[in-house]
């Protein structure tokens, strides 16, 4: 057959497409339940990060249960100290229909406020009540997420955990550092008067040591404030959701 | 036909003398986005050797039957091809390293080093040659990004394999991370330098006037 035809042309074109599409697909399928157990492990060790608990405090737990830090184990724990997670509707009640693990945030967010549902872990390490919360948001160059952990008041933050898609090393990335996750612990989301103020990451802090837990500000980061600008209204834009929810939980307590 | 080639040449080669970044001056773009730390840049150095030796030996043993009109679209398909399937396995199997090299492991399809091999190498040679030549010149651009990596890191962070290895008595003393090398512009700086350092070793490198 002649190589320059047409004809040969297009079908060594319409073999070659077909074994490459056939391969992908299979390897996909193949691969598809690892991917998924990655990306279920990555939101349960995040989520424990946030109360206290990081790698390195569950392997210690692990290794002296003899055991190893994998997927079940991360699991087991997981469900050890998160018995309860709820959907909850703007007006703070839960919608049974839905589980909160299963929720992508990334859709979520894109759905009217009605129609969202808003997902919060309840945990319990050793008696003491947190209330975790995914966050989703818009950093500088692309989307950034994290978690933020209340203490059983609901207003009292544990600890918080960032992610981001593609902020600029050494500078937006920061905000998935230690040093930068442990501000935020012992700030208050409400103030005195009982109304919602989030966390402002501030620039003209005039407090950089963080001493003062009830400013409800933490320092920004120098030479990335638009990346700081995105974690404050993404902290602000996410937990006034909750508000009514919280505030039931406050109620109950006073 | 082909002319002969030593296999160990084919190996040898793109590591000093013919080596694709510094010599060639292919895939640049990469080497300065990936090299901020050690670990990703040797995963990225592997996939691309992978996707390097695979796709040259793919590529080389269907020379024969390519209509030339579509050979570049069919060389973009197999290189595309199995840049999924690395990235679909270092999902899978490597998620953390997964995460950090995010768009670069898409972007190895456009990595100039790749579709230069092919029509350089894989169209004219047989296939275990090609499959040697895609491996030599991986490993080439895996050295210079593991170079750059290395002293990028160490400078920039003060660690090696996320590792602290810069004693904290430095810091006390004053020694201040150089955030600089974080950024890509200090990447082009140092490839520029490792460039600099062979070309003053082996002189034969250097352009004649």
């Amino acid at each position: 057959m002649d190589r320059n035809s047409n004809i040969y042309t297009i079908l060594f074109a319409a073999v070659v497409v077909t074994v490459s599409a056939v391969l992908l697909a299979v390897a996909v399928m193949v691969l598809k339940p690892a991917q998924e157990r990655n990306k279920r492990q990555e939101k349960m060790t995040d989520i424990m990060y946030t109360i206290g608990l990081d790698k390195e405090a569950l392997s210690k737990k692990a290794a002296a249960e003899g055991k190893k830090l994998n997927y079940k184990v991360i699991e087991a724990y997981f469900n050890k100290y998160f018995t309860k997670q709820y959907a909850l509707k703007t007006d703070g009640s839960v919608d049974n229909t839905v589980k909160a693990f299963d929720i992508n945030m990334k859709a979520e967010i894109k759905k009217s406020e009605k129609k969202q549902r808003f997902p919060i872990y309840v945990g319990d390490v050793k008696g003491k009540k947190y209330y975790v919360i995914p966050l989703y948001g818009k950093g500088l160059w692309d989307d950034i997420w994290g978690y933020i952990a209340l203490e059983a008041d609901a207003n009292t933050v544990k600890g918080v955990k960032f992610g981001h898609k593609g902020e600029t090393p050494g500078l937006g990335a920061e905000i998935t550092k230690k040093w930068f996750e442990n501000q935020f612990a012992g700030e208050k989301i409400f103030d005195k008067d009982n109304s919602f103020k989030g966390i402002t990451l501030s620039k003209s802090n005039k407090d950089p040591e963080n001493t003062d837990k009830e400013d409800h500000e933490v320092d920004a980061i120098s030479g990335s404030t638009l990346t700081s600008n995105g974690v404050t209204n993404m902290i602000q834009e996410r937990l006034q959701h909750y508000v009514p929810f919280f505030n039931k939980i406050r109620q109950q307590k006073n | 036909m082909a002319k002969k080639h030593k296999w160990q040449d084919l190996i040898k080669d793109p590591l000093n003398e013919n080596n694709p970044i510094t010599v060639q001056v292919l895939g640049i773009c990469s080497a300065l986005a990936i090299t901020v730390k050690l670990m990703p840049a040797i995963v990225m150095a592997l996939s691309v050797m992978v996707v390097l030796a695979f796709s040259n030996l793919i590529i080389s043993l269907i020379r024969n039957y390519i209509p030339n009109r579509i050979r570049i679209i069919v060389q973009l398909l197999v290189v595309a091809t199995l840049v999924i399937l690395v990235d679909q396995i270092l999902k899978a199997y490597a998620y953390d390293v997964s995460k950090q090299l995010s768009v670069f492991v898409g972007l190895i399809i456009t990595n100039c080093i790749v579709m230069g091999r092919l029509e350089a190498f894989a169209l004219a040679n047989k296939p275990l040659d090609s499959f040697l030549d895609g491996i030599g010149n991986g490993a080439g651009y895996g050295l210079i990004l593991i170079i750059v990596a290395f002293i990028r890191e160490l400078l920039g962070s003060g660690t090696l394999f996320d590792k602290q290895v810069i004693p904290q008595s430095f810091y006390d003393a004053g020694y201040v991370n150089n955030a600089m090398m974080l950024l890509p512009a200090m990447a082009l700086i140092t490839v520029g330098i490792v460039i600099w350092v062979q070309r003053s070793m082996y002189p034969q490198l250097t352009e004649k006037e």
